[in-house]
């Protein structure tokens, strides 16, 4: 019996056993996340959208649903991403996984494919819930599905590796919290950048959620804040910086290995 | 292959953690294929991070690690699908199903699915009735078992077992043992950390003591109990003694219980030439000294391992001076 140089079994192993986890909690992971959205269309799309003139030709309400939907995007695969590794990390079930002949791009590829594979999923539920609210028009459908899977899998590695680092739940939580919450709330979800003034503009495009929502917002309705080949190089960019990083990680063993 | 080649062999090994602690110092081991290998050592000897070392979970400082031909580092996915682990600790995932971990932990060191291999550890285990259960609706010893399920699912030809006893009941460290021997029998190499010693000495074909990052003794079970073991030999005498004639001097006796017992300790080697007890029956009934009844008794592995685990620290001690 010859070591394959590709451990199918076990990535599949790792991948089914996130995913049981997931569908154990299905409830919870759909349920919230339906919640929140309903809540912010009967705020923002009803109550004050209807207050709200047009944005790019786009209806407010509409305008809203590809930042709502990255907003969960965010959130749901940083936190899907990290759990997935630190929980093992925590109750010490890690062992097995260090122990077993699964390379570090296995084991990335098996976690975060299992992390994004929710987030997509979560994505979708949440288009669908506010299409009962307004009606949504998709220009673009392959790059839609496309900026969903790639923004996923960015922000489910983003979690892997914060997950890693973490050594508290603490500290696991206060990276989104602290970082990514206000990033996102000031990366265009509710507006477009246009409507602020100059010199919050130009701040603004250091902001990295930016580019995201413009091209997710873009494959909607065909207009964004930046170009959409910018949107996309920097989302390329991102998942590039967090390969490079996890490399470097599991290169080292850094926090996982004495 | 040579049955003597070894499975494992582990060349100048050394671990220092990063908070400075020196935890193994310069080992060098061959582990024998097929064998049970006993590795005992006082705690902080550094037992579990020898073997977390070759399973992978702890980097070596310096040093190299072959699994059955496989450098665990350069061939890490050769070495670890041969090798198999119950850590010391209970690490489970408590919101799983038994059957599900198991199966999982096939799957995760590259095997193929098989139900029937997972149902027949699950049975010998004593978990098949258990296999729908949550984990952490198992008792301790329950979830120990479960963890050598899992070490077994990929019917690895090594097995690393830290501990495994603790905390497991009587009976069913019986039943466990009896799993161990018959998968020695079949061919699995074992490798096996324990605080009873007695186990030790009834399961291991070699023995390996630890004390302080060093391995100050590595030998076969059978020659260390007959090269460090100690016999004694006690005779009631029917008249108490008050001192030891001289012309006893040569067998180094001793009297205790107020001169009601006579005793004699003598290598377990020199029993074989038998000159020792012999003779010295004859002087005492030349004497005219009687006794009422006499046993012997052989020192245990237990007392050989606390005899070399002390030696090891005086000899440092004095070393220090
Ligand atoms: N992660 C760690 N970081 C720093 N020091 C460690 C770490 N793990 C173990 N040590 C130290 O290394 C030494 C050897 O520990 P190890 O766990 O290997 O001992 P052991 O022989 O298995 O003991 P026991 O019988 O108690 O299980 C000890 O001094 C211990 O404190
Ligand atoms: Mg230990």
């Amino acid at each position: 019996m010859n070591a394959p140089r590709f451990n199918a079994y076990g990535v599949a192993a790792i991948y089914r056993f996130e995913m049981a986890r997931f569908m154990r909690t299905i409830w919870q992971s759909l349920v919230t996340p339906v919640i929140t959205t309903s809540l912010y269309f009967v705020v923002f799309g009803s109550a004050i959208g209807s207050r709200m003139s047009d944005v790019n030709g786009v209806p407010y309400a509409a305008f809203i649903v590809p930042g709502l939907i990255m907003m969960t995007v965010f959130t749901e695969s940083i936190f899907n991403g990290s759990f997935g590794i630190y929980f093992p990390k925590f109750v010490g079930t890690i062992y097995e996984l260090l122990s077993a002949p699964v390379s570090y791009v296995e084991v990335v590829l098996a976690y975060v494919g299992a992390a994004a594979t929710k987030s997509v999923a979560l994505g979708l539920v949440i288009l669908a819930t506010a299409s009962l609210f307004v009606p949504i028009h998709i220009l673009h459908v392959g790059w839609m599905i496309g900026f969903l899977v790639l923004i996923s899998v960015t922000f489910s590695l983003f979690g892997f590796i914060l997950g890693i680092w973490a050594n508290s739940f603490e500290q696991l939580n206060i990276v989104p919290m602290l970082i990514m919450t206000p990033l996102t709330f000031l990366g265009g979800a509710f507006y477009s950048i246009d409507m602020l003034p100059p010199a919050w503009r130009t701040l603004t495009l250091f902001n990295p959620v930016v580019y995201l929502i413009s091209g997710f917002r873009w494959s909607f309705f065909g207009t964004a804040d930046v170009a959409v080949g910018l949107s996309f190089g920097m989302t390329l960019g991102f998942l590039a910086v967090c390969l490079a990083v996890v490399a470097v990680v599991f290169k080292t063993g850094y926090r996982l290995k004495n | 292959m040579n049955p003597m080649t070894p499975i494992i062999s582990i060349a100048n090994l050394t671990k220092t953690y990063a908070s400075g602690q020196e935890a193994l110092k310069a080992i060098n081991l061959d582990i024998r294929k097929g064998e049970i290998f006993a590795l005992l050592g006082p705690n902080g000897a550094g037992k579990t991070t020898l073997i977390n070392i070759v399973c992978g979970i702890v980097t070596a400082s310096t040093g190299t690690v072959s699994a059955d031909g496989h450098d665990i580092v350069r061939d890490y996915r050769g070495a670890r699908m041969k090798i198999g682990l119950v850590p010391q600790e209970l690490h489970t995932d408590a919101f799983e199903k038994v059957i599900a971990t198991v199966t999982f932990s096939r799957g995760l060191f590259g095997r193929a699915p098989n139900p029937a291999h997972i149902e027949k550890i699950l049975r010998e285990l004593s978990l098949w009735d258990k296999r729908e259960a949550k984990v952490r609706t198992l008792s301790g010893g329950m979830k120990r078992r479960l963890m050598i399920a899992k070490a077994l699912a990929h019917e690895p030809s090594i097995l690393f077992l830290d501990e495994p006893s603790a905390g497991v009941d009587v009976e069913l460290r019986r039943d466990m043992w009896a799993m161990v021997r018959s998968l020695r029998a079949s061919g699995v190499t074992i490798i096996l950390t324990t605080h009873y010693i007695e186990e030790a000495e009834d399961m291991a074909d070699r023995i390996g003591v630890i004390n302080k990052g060093e391995l100050i003794v590595v030998e076969e079970k059978a020659a260390l109990m007959k090269k460090l073991g100690k016999k004694e030999m006690t005779l009631n005498l029917q008249e108490p003694m008050a001192e030891i004639p001289p012309s006893l001097a040569d067998w180094g006796l001793e009297l205790k219980a107020d001169g009601h017992e006579l005793h004699y300790a003598f290598d377990a080697s020199a029993a074989n030439t038998g000159g020792g007890i012999a003779l010295l029956l004859k002087r005492l009934a030349e004497l005219g000294i009687g006794f009422k009844d006499l046993h012997t008794s052989q020192s245990s592995l237990e007392d050989i391992f606390v005899n070399l685990v002390r030696a090891d620290a005086d000899s440092q001690w004095g070393v220090r001076k």
